[in-house]
């Protein structure tokens, strides 16, 4: 199949996307704010230019709320599907995403315990993040333990493992939902299961960039070797590649990415399944290419998606992962059943 | 590069399957490998391209134990042809050959024009360049034996290791095969082969020396003609055999017959 021969100009053109949708983010919501202002208060955001006090209002609006929420929805967007394309060649499965290791849930039942019992009160309004993160990695310590042999980390105990972890987590979340009797506070919890922006500020954005910043460089870094473990265990040792250490180092980074971006925006399902699929349509499957491209189409999807999601039925706010499942599953069956997609485009 | 195998034991979860080989490829022969179905040759392979570690004893390129030695380094010496053949990623044929590169770049592997024209090269020697563009998992097995090959060529190996490389051709590519990894490139360089083969009549024809398995341990070895007796054969096989001569290369070849059922 024709795929096309140079990935500079896909990336360039997502590039300017990505920066036009991040405008639109900041721009448009069910306050209205005009295009000037906009630009305004952002150019006095960046440069620390001053404002007069009747333009407080939309100058909070626009740069302590709008612009710092599509900022993180981009770096959540970005994060999710790098990880996902590592997952997936971690476990050598189409169908993994980076919740299959049983993070998220793991990272959820954290989540809970703070907005249900309000656990960690002292740390306020770090508490939700920090649980968050801190469950995720608890969750992540119990599934390596649970899935590793003397073989070391095999992709189907691996995917069995999280799997099993991922039921098991959901469980004592659902538990602690019907059990704290605010009403309430459940809905925030079944708002975070299903992911949000809404929580989103500076305050939100250092560790979940650092995380997915560090985590790109690295996992772009090893492309060859991740194309060399797609192929298998065996060829990957002949090409001066341990399968094994690139898979505990795939399952750490996936883990510690995942449980910073969901500690920031719950648990936002199907970005990292679709996005690395439709990114393999666009550029095959070598993952030199594959991830150049596929955060940076993440990253524009979940800008979109927040701002649907915000202003569809504002004033209410739907669940980010809701409007990714409602725009994602019919699109993604559609071009599995146009391509008889397997994992790039032809076969 | 002269590969060196001194008391090599394999285990695979907890059983041994390989037992104490002990085997010398000189630098540029053809060593075949031969046996029945579960004789280990596949395992002693996997070893020898690192895919297993040794249970006891050591595999050596010129000396330096190549389990020892740095991955990435040992690729650049030695490249194999695993069984394994599967992948569900759609690469392209020259994806999957420039994979060969691996070892030998850095930092991003963005490939250079060298790495480029290596690639097309061993493409080109196994007769496949024409299928650079297709989709690797689309291919028929043929197709894609002989694209795993070019890959192992694109390692610019000094030691090749292949794991039944005429599975799936048909006998014209059987023959091609072979003759390319006899022949050598273009400049008559080639590297140490250790190769496993089922087919008898060509391990015969192509290989300057074989080491016939059974059990998991070296049951004869030598050149061609010496070790494949009608004895041998009956006895590791289970087969009744003709040795003739081939009446051009006078090569040795076997015709094959069941044992009778009284005489095992």
């Amino acid at each position: 199949m024709a795929r096309p021969a140079r990935t500079a100009p896909l990336v360039a053109a997502l590039l300017l996307a990505l920066l036009g949708s991040v405008l639109c983010g900041t721009g448009l919501g069910a306050a209205g704010v005009g295009w000037a202002e906009v630009v305004h208060h952002l150019t006095a955001g960046l440069t620390g230019g001053t404002i007069t006090s009747d333009e407080v209002s939309a100058y909070t609006i626009v740069w302590e709320l709008r612009f710092p929420r599509a900022l993180l929805a981009a770096v959540v967007g970005a994060g999710l599907s790098a990880v996902g394309v590592a997952v997936q060649a971690l476990v050598r499965n189409a169908l993994a995403d980076p919740f299959v290791l049983g993070i998220s849930s793991g990272a959820a039942v954290g989540a809970n315990a703070v907005l249900l019992f309000g656990a960690l009160g002292g740390l306020g309004v770090w508490a939700l993040s920090v649980s968050a993160f801190g469950s995720a990695l608890l969750a992540m310590t119990l599934v390596y333990a649970a899935a590793r042999t003397a073989q070391g980390l095999t992709p189907l105990r691996l995917v069995l493992t999280g799997t099993a972890m991922y039921y098991g987590f959901s469980a004592i979340s659902t538990l602690m939902v019907f059990t704290a009797d605010r009403g309430e506070a459940a809905r925030s919890a079944m708002m975070w299961l299903l992911g949000s922006l809404s929580g989103a500020g500076w305050g939100s954005l250092p560790i979940a960039v650092v995380a997915v910043a560090a985590a790109l460089v690295h996992l772009r870094l090893s492309a060859g070797r991740l194309n060399a473990l797609a192929m298998g265990d065996e060829t990957a040792a002949t090409l001066g590649v341990d399968a094994g250490r690139l898979r505990r180092e795939l399952f750490v980074v996936a883990a510690a990415v995942t449980g910073a971006v969901v500690a920031v925006s719950g648990a936002i399902g199907f970005v990292g399944l679709m996005v690395p699929h439709v990114t393999r349509m666009l550029t095959g499957a070598d993952h030199r290419r594959v991830l150049a491209v596929a955060p940076l189409v993440g990253a524009v999807l979940l800008v979109w998606v927040d701002l649907v999601s915000r202003v569809l039925l504002a004033p209410v706010e739907l669940p980010v992962g809701v409007v990714t499942a409602v725009i994602g599953v019919p699109c993604f069956v559609l071009l599995m059943r146009r391509r008889g997609y397997t994992f790039g485009g032809g076969a | 590069m002269r590969l060196d195998i001194t008391g090599l034991s394999v285990e695979v979860a907890g059983t041994r399957l390989v037992h104490d080989i002990t085997l010398r490829a000189a630098s540029g022969r053809v060593v075949g490998l031969v046996g029945p179905n579960g004789s280990g040759k596949s395992t002693l392979l996997r070893c020898v391209y690192r895919a297993l570690p040794p249970a006891a004893g050591a595999v050596r390129l010129d000396g330096a134990d190549l389990h020892a030695m740095d991955a990435r380094a040992g690729a650049r010496l030695l490249a194999a042809l695993p069984q394994e053949s599967g992948t569900e990623f759609d690469f392209t044929v020259a994806e999957v050959v420039a994979m060969g590169r691996l070892p030998h770049q850095r930092g991003t592997g963005r490939p250079s024009a060298a790495d480029t024209a290596v690639c097309a090269r061993a493409l080109a020697r196994v007769g496949a360049a024409h299928l650079a563009g297709r989709g690797f998992p689309g291919l028929s097995g043929g197709e894609k034996q002989r694209v795993l090959i070019a890959r192992a060529l694109a390692q610019e190996p000094r030691v090749l290791v292949l794991d039944e490389p005429t599975n799936h051709l048909d006998i014209a590519q059987q023959l091609a095969v072979l003759a390319l990894v006899r022949d050598g490139d273009a400049a008559g360089a080639r590297p140490t082969v250790l190769t496993a083969l089922h087919d008898l009549n060509l391990a015969a024809r192509y290989c300057d020396e074989l080491h016939v398995l059974s059990r998991g341990r070296i049951a004869a070895a030598g050149p061609p003609y010496d070790v494949l007796t009608p004895e041998l054969l009956a006895e590791v096989f289970g087969v009744r055999a003709h040795r003739v001569r081939h009446p051009e290369s006078g090569a040795v070849q076997l015709l094959f017959d069941r044992l009778p059922p009284a005489s095992s």
